[in-house]
């Protein structure tokens, strides 16, 4: 659905088949395992067993001594990081920290913690070298949950770890698990809740969730003889990987060459590097290739999940249903090393609805987890979660209706959020009325045990840098060369958007994910930001061919370029002489070379995106087992490049979500040791455990993109849970506040109530 | 004239104050008008003559990427969030 008078578009809306699909579908599709090189060796990292431990000493004389061993890596073979900060595209890094997560330098920080690595003629050699390396650890006690590693008595994971607030530390503080505090405020808070009629303050829990793509962490490198290092593997941004790899074993940027391969997955999983150093450093001290591939296991303990949680809202209202307040303490699991998403995660809980008075405190927290990183939205589904819970208990306590409620506060463009900034055009409140105005939401949901829930979530969506260059054809077709590695078919949503402003057909333009050699810096595909600035980029481009194809046209006529036009995809120019673009094409090089377009984005900036969901389960009072019966999606897309591909990130984010929801968490024992570190006891969902999604496009247009593209692919993981959760209260009466909402926990809180 | 949203970790530099108003082009112009009043204040957001890695601006709601050489306008308003990636 369309809010407005909808532009029309030849190419854009439609849905072409997708530019990678034969390969796909075929298995010839080139992945970082599919990577064979002439002597190439095959790497293994050795991993800690202990959650928390002092490395004491490292004998690895019995495994170099094995034959078929090349070469060996420890913590000493990497440069001193020191504590430089680095810009490394989403965000800044400590590079010691990243450094000691790709090896670990003087402690164990997790179990499942790189110690050493060795490479040698054969995966089996390097196994059973990597069993002769000789560690011994001191094991310390480990901490796993947040608020306990808050404690002033709680074991210190970082010595150089201190509480860092808006950058900067005060003098007094001390060394601590709490790396940041974060505080946002708007109004007065206190005056707020004194105008509520009703007041609800719930505590929450979140687990620790894994991406869970299919494809592992791979990498292939080669240190060249002349100093040049080339890495094959599976990334969201081959820049970022280039710079991360050059960082950390000390050379020059420009002296690394990533290539993109194939990508299984990734959900923001896929943007630090773990193996591209390891395998660099074994590939330069034996001189050969090296690969090295990542078990399930290993992807589970070591890379980095998104963070576990604890969250307390509070929420005010009037008795008319207008929110007056809001509250939220929030402190996030960071893992071993600082960096959880808590600061947009403060900056989301709030995010939906226009609230005059707020205060929101986040910490982040270290503990001796895996280092989490980015997944779909970072922080955003925990406080969706907490925020819309409560709000739907209010809408219970009020006896209002949900969607209602949420259309009544619902953020618009003018709302300030907590943070400070007012929303440009935005369509949190079309994707309430279009829940609202569902058959699914009108429909009556009957039978025992069964209940309808809805929420809404908000995701910021980022713009960042791209590159692109497309190059004409003597056929009429055009190369599409650019940096963003495709997770999603992104790359036929950006040739559509070239095609469309050519005004030629989708299929006319060949796509192709370039090395970071061959195509201008770009930044990582997350944030749902490819088809938005990456689109950007390539109109840029297709603006820049139109311009030369017109003075080939004159060249050609012999007329002045300035009485020659492009328009609808042809060349027109004087005295009714015109030119298709194929039939252009064809000529271009009767008066010039090559005809190429470049286009970069830069400043661009999205505007965020909302997206309101709503699901019927039926809960089994007995097992706790919680069914989907039926599940819409109504979100906010700006423009619909390929409608295909927008209802496939949204009906894929529910499914994660879903995950969050029900089943998914890392078990851990109290030695801090995973317990479920396999797909056959972490439990994602499969097609056995969700009805089709159902999908309803609303476009408001984002001014910030030409054809109003806003980004799809993070904002539907974020309402799930609560959805969920509001859902099981309508079934059974009671409220989860602790993800996930497995059977057991189902089952007992429903023994509870009785 | 533009006006500063103080983040609230810096408001002991402001006497508590919210929001203050700055003169100037650019975010780097504007603090450099506010230095004089809010001795510090440059210090907690810059080093290196840069905004603090992981803090970004946003002028008028719209992020930027272009940290003290953002350009703003006549009665923008100007906010020091933390920097923001995504999955």
């Amino acid at each position: 659905m369309a809010t407005g008078e909808k532009r029309k578009y030849k190419v854009i809306g439609t849905r072409p088949l997708r530019h990678d699909g034969v390969d796909k579908l075929t298995g010839r599709a080139q992945y970082g395992a599919d990577i064979r090189l002439t002597g190439m060796l095959h790497g293994v990292v050795l991993r800690s067993p202990h959650a928390h431990a002092k490395i004491k000493s490292i004998d690895t004389s019995a495994a170099a001594a094995l034959p078929g061993v090349r070469a060996i890596c420890t913590s000493a073979d990497f440069p001193d990081q020191v504590g430089r900060i680095v810009e490394l595209g989403e965000g800044a890094v400590n590079m010691r920290h990243l450094s000691a997560n790709v090896m670990a330098h003087d402690k164990a920080l997790y179990k499942g913690h790189a110690v050493a690595a060795v490479a040698a003629d054969s995966i089996h050699i390097a196994e059973e070298a990597a069993k002769l390396i000789k560690i011994d650890y001191e094991p310390l006690p480990p901490v796993m949950e947040v608020l306990g590693a808050m404690r002033d008595d709680a074991p210190l994971l970082n010595d150089d770890v201190r509480m860092t607030e808006m950058g900067t530390v005060k003098p007094e503080t001390k060394p601590s698990n709490v790396a940041a505090k974060f505080l946002f405020t708007k109004g007065d808070v206190t005056a707020g809740f004194a105008k509520a009629d009703i007041i609800i303050e719930r505590e929450f829990r979140t687990a620790t969730v894994h991406q869970g793509y299919i494809e592992p962490h791979n990498a292939t490198v080669l240190w060249n003889a002349d100093g040049k290092v080339t890495v094959w593997m599976s990334t969201q941004g081959t820049f970022t990987a280039r710079q991360q790899t050059a960082e950390l074993v000390g050379i020059a940027v420009s002296d690394v060459k990533v290539v993109p391969m194939e990508i299984g997955g990734g959900f923001g999983g896929k943007i630090s590097v773990y193996l591209p150093p390891v395998a660099a450093i074994l590939s330069r001290k034996s001189g050969k290739p090296v690969q090295i591939q990542m078990e399930r296991a290993a992807v589970f303990e070591a890379t980095g999940p998104t963070p576990g949680s604890f969250m307390r809202v509070k929420v005010g209202a009037t008795r008319d249903g207008k929110i007056v307040a809001g509250e939220a303490w929030i402190a996030f699991e960071a893992g071993a090393f600082p960096g959880s998403p808590i600061a947009p995660g403060c900056m989301c809980v709030f995010s939906c609805y226009d609230i005059p008075d707020a205060r929101v405190e986040g910490y982040d927290v270290c503990v001796n987890k895996p280092r989490s990183n980015a997944y779909r939205a970072p922080g955003s589904t925990q406080v969706a979660f907490a925020m819309e819970t409560v709000v739907d208990e209010i809408c219970e306590k009020l006896g209002v209706d949900a969607a209602e409620f949420r259309i009544k506060n619902g953020a618009k463009e003018g709302t300030r959020r907590v943070d400070g900034p007012v929303y440009h055009r935005i369509g949190m409140i079309e994707t309430v009325e279009a829940i609202r105005d569902s058959e699914h939401y009108q429909s009556k949901l009957t039978g025992p045990n069964r209940g309808r829930g809805i929420a809404t979530g908000f995701w910021f969506n980022a713009g960042l840098k791209s590159a692109v260059v497309a190059t004409v054809n003597l056929d009429g077709t055009v190369s599409l060369i650019e940096g963003s590695t495709d997770i999603g078919g992104s790359r036929t949503g950006i040739a559509m958007q070239l095609a469309e402003t050519l005004g030629i057909a989708a299929e006319a333009v060949k796509p192709q994910v370039a090395d970071t050699d061959s195509i201008g810096y770009t930044d990582v595909t997350g944030g749902s930001r490819v088809t938005f600035a990456t689109g950007i980029a390539a109109v840029e481009a297709a603006k820049e061919i139109q311009k030369q194809m017109v003075e080939r046209a004159a060249l050609l006529w012999e007329v002045d370029s300035a009485s020659v036009k492009y328009e609808d995809g042809k060349v027109i120019g004087p005295a009714e002489k015109s030119f298709s673009f194929a039939e252009l094409a064809a000529k271009i090089h009767e008066v010039g070379g090559a005809v190429i377009g470049h286009g970069t984005s830069s400043s661009a900036e999205q505007g965020g995106a909302f997206g309101t969901h709503c699901v019927d389960v039926e809960v089994d009072p007995d097992t706790g087992k919680v069914q989907i019966l039926r599940y819409t999606i109504a979100q906010d897309a700006g423009t619909a490049i390929h409608p295909s591909y927008v209802e496939g990130q949204m009906q894929g984010g529910v499914v994660q979500g879903i995950g969050w929801a029900l089943n998914e968490e890392y078990f851990y024992d109290d030695k801090g040791v995973m317990r479920n570190a396999t797909f056959l006891d972490y439990r994602i969902p499969t097609c056995y455990d969700v009805p089709m999604i159902e999908t309803i496009i609303v476009e408001v247009p984002d001014p910030a993109h030409p054809y109003g593209v806003r980004g799809v692919g993070e904002v539907p993981i974020c309402p799930p849970p609560a959805a969920i959760a509001n859902a099981i209260h309508a079934a059974v009466g009671v409220r989860m506040r602790d993800l996930p909402m497995s059977p057991p926990k189902v089952c007992a809180a429903v023994m509870q109530k009785k | 004239m533009p006006t500063v949203y103080i983040p609230p970790a810096l408001r002991d530099l402001t006497g508590g104050v919210e929001t203050v108003e700055g003169k100037g082009q650019t975010v780097r112009a504007v603090l450099v008008d506010l230095e004089p009043r809010y001795p510090g204040l440059t210090a907690k957001l810059c080093i290196d003559d840069a905004l603090r890695p992981g803090l970004m601006v946003a002028v008028s709601g719209t992020m930027s990427r272009q940290g003290l050489r953002t350009p703003v306008p006549a009665n923008a308003e100007v906010h020091f969030l933390p920097a923001l990636g995504g999955g």
